[in-house]
């Protein structure tokens, strides 16, 4: 039942922020939040067992969603600013060193190593190539290895990041 | 005045990082530096150029009052937050069947990947 509801509410509140501006009560129309509702309805009885399978309801305490909007727009936005102008420097030189680095994280959360890996992948020079389920070591494409990191067998996460702690951020959110 | 000079601006700034975007794509050796160019120089300039729409429509907004404007700037908003996470998941999985097909990265460094799974 808490899925369903869950599922249901986060599913109407998607829909009636697309449908913004398009009548008088507030600001939708009758039939929009008609619409809405039964549609909503539908969508949570069909995908209930998805969104929150492991039964642990933490992403629903408000803190932590004012978090991950902090995170996107300010710590996030500057490393990948800061990657973009990287990428830039390296096309127009060529300057690369590329190669395939171990990262070891102490994120367990499933939510925890999804963000990790999106953000490694949208900030410096970093693509995620692949996750070890078991260890949660993720293996990443750096298009620029130090000299000497090479050999290396393992990096922390919080070294690929130079101005802000990314994973200490995640941690917050999601652990 | 400000707000037309202001997504002239964002146009510009979105244009230069996709161009670039596509200069390394072709200039790059091998799949994995591709992708360091088509997903991080192209994220960030369509999230420039969706950004011009979001002013637009907020700002015409400001001057007409039509509510059609502030359903044209949120879906231009939803657009840039679905952009970014499928971009980021979709270059993750292309990286990924990269490897697993056996696409070695040349020229590397070192290849931590390829011990763990001879």
């Amino acid at each position: 039942m808490i899925p369903f509801l869950i599922t249901t509410g986060s599913v109407l509140v998607f829909y009636l922020i697309l449908t913004a501006g398009s009548g008088t009560i507030g600001l939708w129309s009758l039939s929009e939040l008609v619409a809405g509702v039964c549609a909503s309805v539908v969508a949570g009885l069909l995908t209930k067992s998805f969104l929150c399978h492991k039964g642990d309801y933490r992403m629903l305490n408000p803190v932590r969603l004012v978090l991950a909007v902090c995170y996107v727009i300010g710590p996030f936005f500057l490393e990948m600013t800061k990657a973009n102008l990287d990428v830039a420097y390296r096309v127009i030189t060529m300057r690369i060193r590329p190669g395939i680095i171990r990262v070891q994280s102490d994120l367990k959360s499933d939510l925890g190593i999804f963000m990790l890996a999106n953000s490694i992948t949208l900030t410096p020079g970093t693509i995620t190539v692949d996750i070890d389920e078991e260890t949660h070591d993720l293996y990443i494409h750096n298009i620029n290895v130090g000299e000497g990191d090479e050999v290396r067998p393992a990096f922390r996460d919080h070294e690929l990041f130079s101005l802000a702690n990314l994973p200490a951020w995640i941690r917050r959110i999601a652990e | 005045m400000i707000a037309e000079m202001l997504i002239v601006l964002v146009l510009v700034i979105g244009t230069i990082f996709n161009a670039l975007g596509v200069i390394g794509l072709l200039r790059f050796p091998d799949i994995y530096t591709r992708m360091h160019a088509t997903t991080k120089a192209t994220t960030f300039g369509s999230i420039f150029t969706s950004l011009a729409v979001v002013i637009y429509g907020f700002w015409r907004l400001f001057v007409t009052a039509d509510s059609q404007f502030l359903t044209l700037a949120i879906h231009a908003i939803i657009a840039i937050f679905a952009l970014a996470f499928t971009n980021a998941v979709s270059s993750h999985a292309i990286a990924r069947a990269a490897h697993r097909m056996g696409v070695r990265p040349i020229p590397a460094v070192c290849d931590r990947l390829e011990e763990f799974k001879p």
